[in-house]
């Protein structure tokens, strides 16, 4: 007789829902007929979306008092919920921005096919969506990994599923590669850690390291830093950022809207997680491992950034440098770092995933991939895309338009707590640097005309697409970026609420 | 209504105005009607503000204070005092003068370029008035976004290099700033301005300072300046000069001086020497200059380096003679990039080589700048003449060289006016210059006249600012009391 143990259902449940509803979205794709499969398609994954942060937000004002559930599997606290709530609200705009951008979309795309495998595609966001939902939850190292594959398998197939498309293929391929050698460093580092503790929980790992004076083992220092680089790539920070432009560039910008936001909340809540609940007596070592990673991020990201051409690539940079940013909040291990990364992922994942949405409205309406060249005029084209886009890139500069400026206020303030002047210093200079390319994609929108070099809006012949969807995800995203700028005393203490369930 | 709404309202009303123009699909003409409607708005409820603010009261008065976020004690705090008062009505009559330069000129995209003019004097207004450390911080960055795009898209031809240079510059300095805000702020548990503590970090204090030089500026750090006053439209580079200027030197006396007293005495004879160089150096780069912009835009980093060393002294009279000279020089500098902008619009032209004769058949144009010219230069009599005696007569009282270099660099100020009056007015007739060319219009004569009755009214009653910006006989007691 195999005993079970007793399972929350309701502290899973938004986890479960989005896996329904990427079941449900697969079936349309096989027993809905061709005409109505994507509204079909949006209307599940919106459901999905919904209904899951409605879970979230109920299971965060139930789990004042944080604890595992299922067996010691996964954490039913407000740090899980809160970043279920910001990782589904991405969802349900990367749903919206789907409807008219995904592939079959592209202009010399055959019509006739266009809706071919749009179910299949709102399966997989689900899928990878519910798989982050649990990653964040995690509670030991089983789970961690199995999440990990388990959205990861699910991006690379949206990275590759442009598959007319020799980039996208490019970038599936590239990001499979990376992303398993990432995941293995992380298997083998929990399994060191595994080995010298004998523990997969994630408080029993601290309590025996504790209580058995492994703070200085081998093993268990080589099974932190192997597992500090393996989720250093999810997050793609320097110098585990290799794969991180190509893909973004080569992925349906769809899919690179959703990853760059979403990917980068799990990875970092996941992170700062495991490194304080199973892992506080080695804070001195992984708080300068992060340190110095978020040092590398800042200053690869930025310089990197200045030489860039193609939007994409460059804002995939500036993904690594804000990498770098939050990192300085998590490397900190206290509890204002803890609410700072919180804070600081709200406006960042609206503004990053508004900005790779805006660019996929102009890769729209030209037909090629989007360069400062051809992004001339388009400030004045597309007024209300142009004025969103430079409230998203100043955010990210740290000016005070959107939260991005409270947000770089807090890790630095932590880092100041922290007593670490220097990483002040050092992501203060990342700062001034990063202005020349933030400003060089708002001159290029504004500062040209697009007469000047020729440019012809491809698809439309003059008015551009209406696209309503993608200009309701992006007035959502930008609501919550220069919102979060005023509304920061309620932000903070949602993250506060969902730092104290961790161990700090 | 409540007195201390007024403080908010200077700062929101343009803002959610910018707001509106870019949310209404109105035609050219009723977006800059609107926006200058708001504009003079904004000049009404600050002579209300003014008409409130209680002269005989000590500490800040109007403030408003709401929570932004506790836990780490900022808030948004606003509020006046004697000398933040007159800075916000400099802001506000200036951006009104220039907003109306805009209309007048037609500018062309008139929904973005309206929203950013409001935009920029909610900023400006805000960072006058904003007695929250960080709240401060935040609308002195929120300037330049504004300031950015405005000659990124409206200015001259190498308005990238010029944009470029002038924010990164600037940033710089206010990154830094941004890190000694932090220091201080978890240092001292309170970001407010008004209960803060005072420190005695060097550091903190050159963080400050920084900032504060490169907005002013002064020299060595005014390398940006020369090409964002001469790419900027005009009317751009008369609120650049005019008011965004004041910000650093306002930063100066409100947060490096008041709350470093001891860093401030340690580092006075240095920045009494950067202050006089730059006064010194301005001017002979003025009287160098070879176009009107240029000289206007040298004589400000004159004046600047004149106001710190007023600021810097220490003394009643030098504080008391640098926020009237704020006052004065903001009025004048508006009204002179306004001229040059009429002169620039009738020969395309700034150069002298190419200028000349103006004042022939245009006689509003020549007693207009010719007053102004004169006033700028501190004839005696004039508002000008008045802060900067009490300028020099302050930093007298430091030591006697200071005032003697002070001294010849007015006599310079002489040189570098009379010769931009004669270039452009008299001599022998520009090329550049048609026959046809007209005189000032009516319109631009009512953006520059009501300037220059300011500063008419101002020369003949400098103490109406200079008596009126610190609470009781010494401003030197009222600084070392942080205002209270």
């Amino acid at each position: 007789m195999i005993n079970t143990p007793h399972i929350d259902w309701f502290g899973l449940s938004p986890v479960l829902t989005l896996i329904g509803a990427s079941f449900v979205s697969l079936l349309c794709a096989v027993l809905v007929p061709r005409a109505w499969r994507r509204v079909a398609g949006i209307g599940v994954a919106a459901a999905g979306f919904a209904a899951g942060i409605v879970l979230a937000v109920w299971l965060y004002v139930d789990s004042a008092d944080g604890h595992t559930i299922a067996a010691g599997a996964y954490y039913r606290d407000r740090w899980t919920s809160l970043g279920q709530i910001i990782i589904f609200a991405v969802g349900l705009a990367t749903t919206l921005l789907a409807a008219e951008h995904i592939p079959g979309w592209r202009s010399g795309a055959d019509p006739s096919r266009r809706d071919d495998h749009v179910a299949e595609f709102y399966a997989l966001l689900l899928a990878s969506a519910g798989g982050m939902a649990f990653f964040i939850g995690a509670a030991n190292l089983i789970t961690l990994f199995l999440s990990l594959e388990w959205f990861s398998i699910a991006l690379y197939i949206m990275c590759a599923i442009d598959y007319d498309l020799e980039g996208s293929l490019e970038a599936g391929l590239k990001y499979l590669v990376v992303g398993s050698f990432g995941a293995a460093t992380l298997l083998f580092g929990s399994a060191l850690v595994y080995g010298a503790t004998g523990q997969v929980e994630f408080s029993n790992i601290a309590s025996t390291i504790g209580s058995q004076g492994l703070t200085g083992d081998t093993f268990v220092v080589v099974g932190i830093a192997l597992m500090v680089a393996g989720l250093g790539f999810k997050m793609s920070a320097a110098p585990f950022h290799m794969w991180t432009p190509d893909v973004y560039e080569g992925a349906p910008t769809t899919v690179t809207a959703w990853m760059s936001s979403a990917t980068k909340v799990a990875a970092l809540l996941l992170t700062f997680r495991v490194m304080t609940t199973a892992f506080p007596q080695n804070q001195h070592l992984w708080g300068w491992a992060f340190a110095i990673i978020a040092t590398i991020s800042l200053v690869i990201g930025n310089f990197a950034a200045l030489v860039q051409t193609n939007v994409k690539r460059i804002l995939a940079y500036s993904a690594i440098a804000q990498a770098g940013f939050m990192l300085i909040g998590l490397s900190t291990g206290t509890a204002l770092g803890g609410r700072a990364l919180m804070y600081y992922l709200i406006p960042y994942s609206a503004a990053a995933f508004g900005s790779f949405a805006i660019i996929a409205a102009r890769e729209r309406e030209l037909g090629v991939p989007v360069t400062l060249e051809n992004l001339a005029g388009f400030g004045w084209e597309r007024p209300f895309l142009g004025v969103a886009m430079w409230f998203f890139v100043f955010g990210f500069a740290g000016l005070p338009l959107t939260g991005g400026f409270v947000g770089k206020f807090y890790v630095f303030a932590a880092a100041y707590d922290h007593g670490w002047v220097w990483l002040v210093i050092v992501g203060v200079l990342a700062t001034l640097v990063s202005l020349y390319y933030y400003l060089g994609i708002v001159r290029a929108m504004y500062m040209r005309p697009s007469e000047e070099l020729g440019l012809r809006p491809a698809v439309s012949g003059g008015a551009p697409a209406k696209e309503t969807l993608l200009h309701l995800a992006v007035g959502a995203a930008l609501v919550v970026a220069v919102g979060s700028l005023f509304a920061v005393e309620p932000l903070i203490t949602l993250a506060k609420h969902a730092a104290a369930a961790l161990p700090l | 209504m409540n007195a201390a709404n007024y403080t908010s309202i200077l700062i929101w009303l343009p803002v959610a105005g910018a707001i509106l123009i870019w949310l209404l699909p109105l035609s050219r003409y009723a977006t800059g009607a609107l926006a200058l409607l708001l504009s003079f708005a904004e000049v009404g409820i600050w002579i209300k503000q003014a008409a409130h603010f209680d002269f005989s009261q000590p500490g800040l008065q109007m403030s408003q204070q709401a929570n932004w976020f506790g836990d780490l004690g900022v808030s948004y705090h606003v509020g006046v005092y004697g000398f933040s008062l007159w800075l916000v009505g400099l802001t506000v009559v200036g951006m009104a003068a220039c907003t109306a330069y805009g209309f007048w000129v037609g500018r062309d995209r008139p929904r973005a370029y309206f929203g950013l003019m409001l935009l920029l004097t909610g900023a400006t207004v805000g960072v006058f008035e904003a007695q929250d450390l960080l709240l401060f911080y935040a609308f002195f960055e929120a300037m330049l976004i504004p300031l950015y795009i405005l000659i990124g898209v409206w200015g001259g031809a190498r308005r990238t290099e010029a944009t470029v240079k002038f924010v990164i510059y600037t940033m710089a300095g206010s990154l830094l700033m941004l890190a000694a805000v932090i220091a201080y702020g978890l240092k001292a548990g309170t970001f407010d301005l008004v209960n803060g503590p005072t420190s005695a970090s060097r550091w903190l204090f050159l963080g400050f300072m920084l900032a504060f030089v490169i907005k002013a500026p002064l020299f060595p750090f005014h390398g940006w300046l020369p090409d964002a006053y001469r790419e900027a439209p005009p009317e751009i580079a008369a609120v650049l000069s005019g008011v965004i200027a004041k910000a650093g030197l306002y930063g100066m006396l409100r947060i490096a001086i008041t709350k470093f007293p001891d860093p401030t005495s340690f580092y006075r004879t240095t920045v009494l020497a950067l202050a006089a160089a730059a006064l010194v150096y301005g001017s002979l780069l003025a009287f160098r200059s070879p176009d009107f912009r240029g000289v206007v835009a040298y004589s400000s980093l004159a004046q600047s380096g004149l106001i710190a060393l007023g600021l810097f002294a220490g003394t009643d009279l030098g504080f008391d003679g640098a926020v009237l000279q704020m006052v004065a020089h903001g009025l004048i500098s508006i009204s002179l990039f306004l001229i040059a902008g009429a002169v620039e619009r009738r020969t395309t032209t700034g150069e002298f080589r190419l200028l000349g004769g103006m004042a022939r058949g245009r006689p509003a144009l020549a007693t207009l700048l010719m007053v102004v010219g004169v006033i700028s230069l501190a004839v005696p009599g004039s508002a000008s003449f008045a802060g900067e005696f009490l300028i020099l007569a302050g930093v007298f009282q430091r030591a006697w060289w200071w005032s003697a270099i002070g001294a010849g660099a007015i006599v310079l100020a002489a040189m570098y006016m009379l010769r931009l009056i004669s270039a452009v007015l008299h001599e022998a007739r520009g090329s550049t210059v048609a026959d046809e060319a007209l005189d000032l219009r009516p319109g631009e004569l009512a953006l520059v006249v009501p300037l220059v009755c300011g500063l008419l009214f101002l020369s003949a009653w400098p103490a109406g600012i200079s008596n009126h910006s610190f609470f009781g006989p010494s401003p030197t007691a009222a600084v070392k009391s942080g205002f209270k």
